[in-house]
């Protein structure tokens, strides 16, 4: 499992209702039930990915996490996790909202995109950075967002979320490993990951 | 029944319901299976949503698989409108074809008879060996025709419920159908949330819509404009062929798509190589469903036709048990779900599963949902299909470990 997704579930507390939404064939949804016996949902738009899911046993929805997500009842979940996919969120303050509604906490993580080598990219060849965490070029990228560490804490104070818990981790995005960066994250981490409280 | 494999590893099936498809390999077969009936209601006769009632009502079943020594591992399947009891498997070592979802039920198969004990029975109301309109009414001597109460989907799980209770199981693992049998899957996990773990409503809806009524209606019509129904009173002066045929051909078109009927027929003709210019079958797909037509006419009863087609009609889980709102209605289920709709199913289209979905999710049930890229229309469910497959198996198995069921029985 991504390193990222490890350190998402090392967060989750056994026995808790978890939402995943964008979760792909389930792998954080089924090591989780195993190891926490969590009770939890996906939702993933894609056919192939989320009939896997369901084939593995887990409940799944097929669907776009904007609408499905508008179904559940105030805090049906303790979680709600967003994993790599808010790079791709048309609105963002919107949809962390509406995590919140249905979630007690809201996990969401993404690739930092100010780590040190996408920002020598730039400055040396002058062009728009390609990283093994963001793949791809301008005119193929999924991406609609580029989202800094440090931007998205402004973000939160800004739309006033609170931060519940932080951490920023170095990996490669297929590596199953990682480690944690404590210095000048902004700079050294590829991947942010945040828990989000439902504040006031 | 648990009947050794006569039938050898493999098979072929003509599709139960559109037979769009020629020939299916099923694959290994349950073998051998009897149609059983079971009869009940002398002393307490079924008492109908209508308000009147039968006093003796038989049904008639197959089973297929070991009933475990708990009585756990039983699933139910409903067939669809026109569908039958015969599931999967022979009647005989000549039979020409299996029951009509051998795909799916076998040793092996997503349904697995090596672990589960499946039943399936005709609905009340049809002519398949289950009570119906062709039957005698005993109070007359005569066959009930028109006379036969109006019966609805809450009626034929009712029936079931008896039938399911004969063989001392409390729980049933899991209720699984699609179409007019996914209706019947819905009815039992609201009306009985108590004797269902699971609920599988495949390409079907929790009411009709009025184009789906409009289809029916015409059906309907075209049986009582022939003047052989004779207000329903046809058994001894000849069956209304013709008007079921017609039909049966409506009915037909509705289980396509576009796609599918563009991809078998397009416009090619049928036996000529220029147009007719008369009223013959010119193309392949008139021809095709004359035949299909004529062919039902042989199997099938025109006034369990209409009392059949009334009932899906008439099926309305949101009024009938929630007052209006299909979420106050899904308040009395309790059981996990498997929703699965078809892209190209235009009878009964996706948002219909997603509106049920959607009032699952808000009285928070464990749902799951797919909808399956397929260009064949309502049929769909009844194609080979990989992912159908896929999802029932895997979510069957997910209900036996909730349940702590092993392997065989």
């Amino acid at each position: 499992m991504r390193f990222d997704l490890q350190v998402i579930a090392s967060w989750i507390e056994p026995g808790s209702r978890v939402l995943d939404l964008g979760c792909r064939t389930g792998s954080l949804l089924a090591h989780l039930t195993e190891e926490k016996a969590i009770l939890g949902t996906g939702i993933e738009i894609d056919e192939q990915a989320a009939g896997e899911a369901i084939a593995k046993g887990l409940s799944v929805i097929h669907g776009d996490i904007y609408e499905e997500i508008e179904d559940y009842p105030d805090n049906a979940f303790d979680y709600v996790i967003l994993s790599q996919a808010l790079m791709q969120v048309l609105e963002p303050e919107a949809l962390i909202r509406e995590m919140l509604r249905v979630g007690r906490l809201g996990v969401v993580s993404f690739p930092n995109f100010t780590h040190y080598k996408n920002r020598l990219q730039m400055f040396f060849t002058g062009r728009a950075p390609l990283s093994k965490e963001l793949p791809y070029e301008w005119y193929n990228t999924p991406n609609i967002r580029v989202i800094p560490i440090i931007d998205f804490r402004r973000f939160c104070k800004h739309v006033g979320v609170p931060i519940v818990k932080e951490v920023a981790i170095s990996t490669h995005h297929h590596d199953e490993q990682g480690k944690v960066i404590t210095l000048l994250p902004n700079l050294f981490a590829t991947f942010g990951i945040f828990m989000l409280g439902q504040g006031r | 029944m648990d009947a050794p494999l006569t039938a050898g590893p493999a098979c072929l099936i003509f599709t139960g319901m559109s037979e769009y498809v020629d020939q299916i390999e099923t694959g290994e077969s349950v073998g051998l299976v009897e149609k059983k009936f079971f009869t009940f209601g002398e002393e307490a006769p079924l008492v109908l949503e209508s308000g009147r009632s039968l006093g003796s009502v038989t049904l008639a079943y197959e089973t297929c698989g070991t009933l475990n020594k708990d009585k756990t591992n039983a699933i139910l399947v409903c067939h669809a409108l026109t569908g039958d009891s015969h599931v999967a498997g022979f009647y005989d070592e000549n039979d020409p074809k299996p029951g009509w979802w051998d795909l799916m039920v076998g040793p092996g198969k997503p349904i697995d008879t090596n672990k589960y004990f499946v039943i399936c029975s005709n609905v009340v109301g049809g002519c398949m060996g289950s009570t119906g309109p062709a039957d005698e009414n005993p109070e007359t001597g005569r066959p009930f025709g028109a006379s036969f109460p109006v019966v609805t989907i809450g009626d034929m799980v009712r029936a079931q419920r008896r039938l399911v209770d004969s063989f001392g199981i409390d729980i049933l693992l899991a209720v699984v159908g699609g179409s007019v049998g996914g209706m019947q899957v819905l009815e039992w996990s609201v009306r009985y949330p108590h004797r269902v773990h699971a609920a599988i409503p495949l390409a079907t809806t929790t009411k009709h819509s009025a184009q789906a009524i409009a289809f029916n209606e015409v059906a309907r019509q075209a049986i009582m404009a022939d003047p052989k129904w004779n207000r329903g009173d046809y058994y001894e002066s000849g069956r209304p062929e013709h008007g079921l045929a017609v039909a049966r051909m409506v009915g037909h078109i509705t289980y396509l798509s576009d796609e599918s009927m563009r991809h078998k027929f397009d416009r090619r003709l049928q036996d000529r190589v220029e147009l007719s210019f008369d009223f013959e079958a010119d193309f392949q797909v008139e021809s095709y469903l004359r035949y299909q037509g004529n062919k039902f006419v042989d199997r099938f009863d025109a006034n369990s036709f209409l009392y059949l087609t009334k009932a899906a009609d008439y099926f309305n889980i949101e009024n009938q048990y929630g007052d209006g709102s299909l979420v106050a209605a899904f308040s009395r289920a309790s059981c996990r779900y498997l929703v699965v709709s078809f892209t190209s199913d235009w009878l009964y289209p996706t948002y219909q599963s997603k509106t049920m979905v959607k009032a699952m999710k808000k009285n928070s049930l464990d749902v799951s949902f797919c909808e399956i890229e397929a260009p064949w229309g309502h049929d769909a469910f009844l194609l080979p299909n990989t992912r159908l497959s896929d999802l029932l198996s895997g979510f069957l198995n997910k209900i036996c470990r909730h349940c702590g069921i092993g392997g065989a029985a």
